[in-house]
């Protein structure tokens, strides 16, 4: 099997699905000639024609709403927002069109489309290319919002994505679209939406992440298995719907449980992990549900002092680790 | 590219120009309607009129919650929907397209059912406050209360149309304070770049609420701001059901050959309040309402038709009769037709868990 990027991933999924299903097309700022700022999106102009790769006007709203009008047309639009931090303008489109088109019409219309976007710092953007977004959308039923961590999770997950009749965001790593590496088979494969998956199996707590902070974790485990404590780390994959079971099953065999996510602490998406938790794993636990997050400012800055105090990387998780193992 | 500006003058409510906007009445020389067709025309007028009177009474008796009224906008509405191949054409409605709808084939008693948030009204089973439409058997799109988020819709089911090769063009309407809504432009500006088979209707009733439509725009009329976007821009009287017709029905020609969207500016006046919770009398005068009810477009359409020969008296009150029967009845079915049980406001959230019949 070969080792490819999770960017190549993303691509190599993109590809599949335009080729399986000619409802697929995709729409996105510089996607076409430009292959996209990430080249997610590199030679699909070429393949599959300028009707099937749409370059957009610069205009956030209009990507998402223009696909939803195609979705509810019987198309399967596949928008790319270029960062998630430029996501907001087409808030209203998603969270008041797209997530309630089926409740509102008791079901007549349904809206097939997926809404790709990197998210994430730790890469020099500044204030806005590296916001994490998930959690104004985990908050909204009628979405779907999944996260890989690796690029076999990536393409899998994204080609489910393509094939659920509903709106799904998937948000994508963007530090970790090249500097992560694994293997993904040359055949076809899907990875369903919704379950959660043991990453690396453990005893004395359970850490829970997904995306970048996925991938820290796991050195972070590594780390402290040599130390001698035992970590199960949790890949979470799909944020809404949460998988309750896998989550719980964790905490009551660990008895402990350090939630991981890059986003600011308050309202971050751990902060249902940790609820969750606390209010149905409560007499399994040997210690108090312990958040590890970015800090409550108002985004990650620029000069690299600010940027490195900001963002979580193993070591950091590592003391976290520690801490909770010790209490 | 062309500009019609002979409603500008009426934009200025200060001093609406009623014997100015008199002289378009009829203006629909050319059009070659049979007279079964403008008499089923104003016969949908007439029946949407009556419908909207209706739900003004039952919100009165405290039988409704809510209702928005279309009163004054039926030429427009009409005149608009005979101009499709409808039930083949695609419709992106808003809230204020009573009229629109009854002409997709909205039958009195789904309306009635829908104004009372029944179970089996059609637009969303009693989710949606009433007149948020939906229709899928006549391909009209479910929407929202938030203005303007249908435009990139009607947008995107244009692109798909053409995507596919369909003959199909896309109609969506909106009020004119909404077209200040970025999400107006970028999905205007979406069917130009593509030339996509879109009619863009705009009912200008002159007002947003409260808000007057020089509160809302530098422009003298919608259509200007078309011109900005690269598109055709034409302005006509709304309250004139077969002038609109001949101006929408160009539009639609024009994206059906494939030579792009047009912005279709109908200029009318809304004659009730904006809504059952709206007190009107706190932004116009009495005097302005009363003088712009002499441009009735229920009336303006009874008129001609009766003058020119196309409708007679008798046919005329039998008509309206027909219409108060039909109502009543509506409403009277409506009443004793079951809400919906708790637990279906559960769902469905997601497609999967669409039922279809």
């Amino acid at each position: 099997m070969a080792e490819i990027t999770m960017v190549e991933a993303i691509r190599q999924a993109m590809d599949e699905e335009l080729a399986r299903d000619e409802n697929v097309f995709l729409v996105g700022e510089d996607i076409g000639k430009r292959g996209g700022v990430f080249r997610a999106t590199q030679g699909l102009l070429e393949k599959y024609g300028p009707e099937r790769v749409i370059d957009s006007p610069l205009a956030e709203l209009s990507i998402v709403g223009v696909g939803i009008g195609a979705a509810l047309y019987g198309m399967h639009p596949i928008c790319e927002i270029q960062f998630a931090d430029f996501i907001h303008p087409a808030f209203n489109q998603i969270v008041n069109e797209a997530a309630k088109i089926c409740y509102r019409s008791n079901g007549d219309w349904t809206v097939p489309m997926v809404i790709r976007a990197p998210y994430g710092g730790g890469v020099g953007g500044g204030l806005y290319h590296s916001q994490s977004v998930e959690s104004f959308f985990a908050h909204v039923p009628g979405l779907k919002v999944v996260i890989p961590s690796t690029p076999y999770e990536a393409k899998g997950l994204l080609k489910s994505a393509v094939r659920d009749p509903n709106p799904v965001m998937v948000f994508e790593p963007k530090k970790g679209y090249r500097l992560i590496k694994g293997e993904v088979p040359e055949g076809e494969y899907t990875i369903p939406i919704g379950p959660a998956r043991i990453s690396r199996s453990g005893s004395d707590l359970s850490l829970f992440a997904y995306g970048m902070m996925h991938y820290y974790s796991l050195q972070a485990a590594e780390t402290a298995a040599a130390e001698g404590i035992d970590v199960e780390v949790v890949d979470l994959r799909t944020l809404y719907p949460v998988d309750r079971e896998t989550i719980l099953a964790s905490a009551r065999k660990t008895g402990k449980a350090l939630v991981v996510y890059e986003d600011n602490l308050t309202g971050g998406y751990g902060a249902e992990v940790a609820a969750l938790i606390a209010e149905h794993a409560f007499t399994d636990l040997d210690a108090p549900v312990r958040r590890l997050a970015g800090p409550d400012v108002p985004a990650m800055p620029f000069s690299h002092p600010l940027q490195d105090w900001f963002m979580l990387n193993p070591e950091k998780i590592v003391s976290a680790i520690r801490d909770l193992a010790g209490y | 590219m062309f500009m019609d500006q002979r409603e500008s003058a009426a934009l200025d409510v200060s001093e609406v120009d009623v014997t100015h906007a008199q002289g378009q009445t009829g203006s629909s020389g050319g059009d070659n309607l049979s007279k079964e067709t403008m008499q089923e025309m104003f016969w949908t007028m007439l029946l949407a009129r009556r419908l909207d009177e209706r739900a003004w009474v039952l919100h009165r008796q405290g039988k409704i919650a809510f209702h928005i009224s279309a009163i004054g906008h039926e030429a427009t509405q009409v005149g608009a929907a005979f101009a499709l191949q409808r039930g083949h054409d695609w419709v992106v409605p808003y809230y204020r397209d009573l009229a629109l709808m009854v002409a997709m084939g909205m039958t009195p008693t789904e309306f009635a059912l829908g104004l009372m948030g029944k179970q089996e009204e059609p637009n969303s089973g009693g989710r949606q406050m009433p007149s948020h439409w939906s229709l899928r058997r006549a391909n009209v799109v479910s929407h929202s209360s938030p203005v303007a988020t249908q435009t990139p819709h009607a947008a995107g089911i244009g692109l798909a149309i053409k995507m596919r090769g369909d003959d199909r063009i896309v109609l969506t309407t909106i009020g004119e304070g909404s077209t200040s809504q970025g999400e107006w432009y970028e999905g205007v500006n979406w069917a130009a770049i593509h030339a996509l088979p879109v009619v863009f209707l705009v009912e200008n009733n002159r007002y947003a609420i409260s808000e007057r439509v020089d509160r809302q725009m530098a422009v003298k009329s919608v259509a200007e701001k078309a011109c900005g976007l690269g598109l055709v821009g034409v302005s006509v009287d709304g309250t004139d059901v077969f002038a609109v017709h001949q101006t929408v029905r160009e539009a639609v020609d024009r994206a059906r050959r494939g030579e792009g969207p047009s912005v279709v500016e109908a200029v009318a006046y809304r004659i009730t309040p904006h809504s059952s919770d709206d007190d009107d009398r706190t932004y116009r005068s009495r005097e302005e309402v009363e003088q712009n009810k002499q441009r009735d477009p229920l009336l303006i359409a009874r008129k001609f038709l009766i003058e020119e020969g196309l409708l007679d008296e008798n046919t005329a009150q039998e008509m309206d009769a027909k219409a108060k029967s039909m109502v009543e009845e509506a409403v009277k079915t409506a009443e004793q037709a079951p809400y919906p049980s708790p637990e279906e406001a559960l769902g469905p959230v997601y497609a999967e868990e669409v039922k279809r019949g």
